[in-house]
């Protein structure tokens, strides 16, 4: 057994889990909608389509269970790539989640354990 | 591809073909009208075969487990034996009055001859005939001892055209659903509500208002009615008269860009519960200003009105 506060519980559990999902996915959603140089990406007709896939992307980055493989990010993001997808869209992301995270009151060594699982995501998101 | 069987009619689905084109290229007659797997006209039932969740998204859970699906948004995993809703899906109604309420708009009330519970700003489906079904939303409360529908008059519109020029009170039809949830809840009496809608869009929203006023909603209540003219704001002695008896609730009918007369009026949305209804262009519009002015997500309940593709 072991408890919330416990040194051994996941990433996941220390940032609150599901619930933790939950209040961070309009924060996260609207400052990428908000900065005009990754929006266009993100500025689907279905907000509500986009807000899922946000909270799927959440949910992986917190350490959650999740079914995304490699090969799912490359296929996802593919068409986003031709569209000019790039490093510096990565990092703007990357940088929303970090601001998310704080305005919600995340230790920062947690969040640079969330920025780290972003970032192994990054090959396969830019297609390299 | 899978087999699709309905009645007496059998047929071979193409690739990448929904049940209901499959269906309708067989020349087998199905109502529908979205084709987009929103209204519940084109809504079956299936007595075999495997149904992928996505075709039943959004339906009552009895019906779900009755093995209710939407065809136009149907592509099947395996073959299909299929039949009508069933018993208990639709109800017989009769067309109490129709009533104009501006040039293109008509006022239907409808007098279901058993219980039809709804809440006041879900939709229905109409049917006609058994081939002819569209969906409306429904405008009126359940204490009002009829159900209200806005109708607008659509260019070579069937149903539309029925209600305009022929149908008159006794007329039989039959009622389906109520599907959507843009409707009022209790519970958060204080928070502020902003309505905003196009054209007939009014119809639920109207429906909500009464809902929350009736309910003893204290927070303010602000309803925008857009329209490209002012001959479409109709309903506006009502809304007004409502708005001097209740101080909370303000209207606001404009033929600018509604998105924008709502930005001026309420520049920061945190804590607001929305209802968006009518052309989709405009409800995706608003839904996004309204979410980045602050809203969360989900406190924006929103209806697109889809056209019907024939």
């Amino acid at each position: 057994m072991h408890n919330m506060s416990s040194p051994t519980s996941s990433l996941f559990e220390q940032i609150g889990g599901q619930p933790a999902v939950e209040a961070a996915v309009d924060n996260f959603y609207r400052r990428v909608l908000s900065d005009d140089t990754v929006s266009h990406f993100f500025d689907t007709v279905d907000l509500d389509r986009q807000r899922a896939k946000q909270k799927a992307f959440l949910t992986m980055a917190f350490g959650g269970p999740h079914n995304y493989s490699g090969k799912d990010m490359r296929t996802a993001h593919a068409r986003l790539v031709v569209a000019g997808l790039n490093d510096a869209h990565f990092d703007a992301i990357v940088g929303h989640l970090g601001g998310t995270l704080a305005e919600l009151g995340v230790a920062p060594e947690l969040i640079a354990q969330v920025a780290a699982i972003a970032e192994s995501t990054r090959a396969d998101v830019l297609g390299r | 591809m899978p087999t699709v069987s309905f009645g007496n009619h059998i047929c071979q689905l193409q690739d990448g073909e929904t049940v209901l084109d499959g269906l309708l290229r067989h020349g087998i007659p199905v109502a529908h009208a979205c084709k987009a797997g929103s209204c519940g006209s084109c809504m079956l039932r299936a007595i075999s075969g495997g149904i992928p969740e996505s075709a039943q998204a959004g339906l009552k859970d009895s019906w779900r487990a009755q093995g209710c699906f939407l065809p136009c948004v149907c592509h099947p995993i395996s073959d299909l034996t299929l039949a009508e809703p069933g018993v208990g899906a639709r109800v017989d109604a009769r067309i109490a009055s129709v009533r104009l309420l501006s040039a293109d708009v008509i006022r239907v009330h409808l007098a279901p001859e058993r219980e039809f519970e709804y809440r006041p700003g879900q939709y229905l489906t109409l049917f006609a005939s058994p081939t002819l079904a569209r969906s409306y939303s429904i405008a009126s409360l359940p204490s009002d001892g009829f159900m209200e529908l806005h109708v607008r008059r659509t260019r070579n519109g069937l149903m539309s055209g029925w209600l305009f020029g022929e149908a008159r009170p006794r007329d039989a039809v039959q009622l389906q659903g109520p599907l959507g949830d843009c409707f009022y809840t209790c519970g958060n009496e204080d928070q502020p509500l902003l309505l905003a809608g196009t054209g007939t869009g009014l119809a639920p929203l109207y429906g909500v208002l009464r809902d929350a006023l009736s309910s003893g909603h204290r927070g303010p209540i602000m309803l925008f009615h857009g329209a490209l003219g002012p001959e479409g704001l109709y309903l506006g002695d009502e809304l007004r008269s409502l708005s001097s008896r209740y101080p909370n609730f303000t209207y606001t009918p404009t033929t600018d860009p509604i998105d924008r007369v709502v930005a001026a009026q309420v520049p920061k949305t945190t804590g607001y519960r929305a209802f968006l209804c009518g052309d989709p262009a405009v409800v995706q519009l608003l839904k996004r200003k309204i979410f980045l002015a602050g809203a969360a997500m989900r406190e924006i309940h929103s209806d697109s009105f889809l056209p019907a593709i024939l």
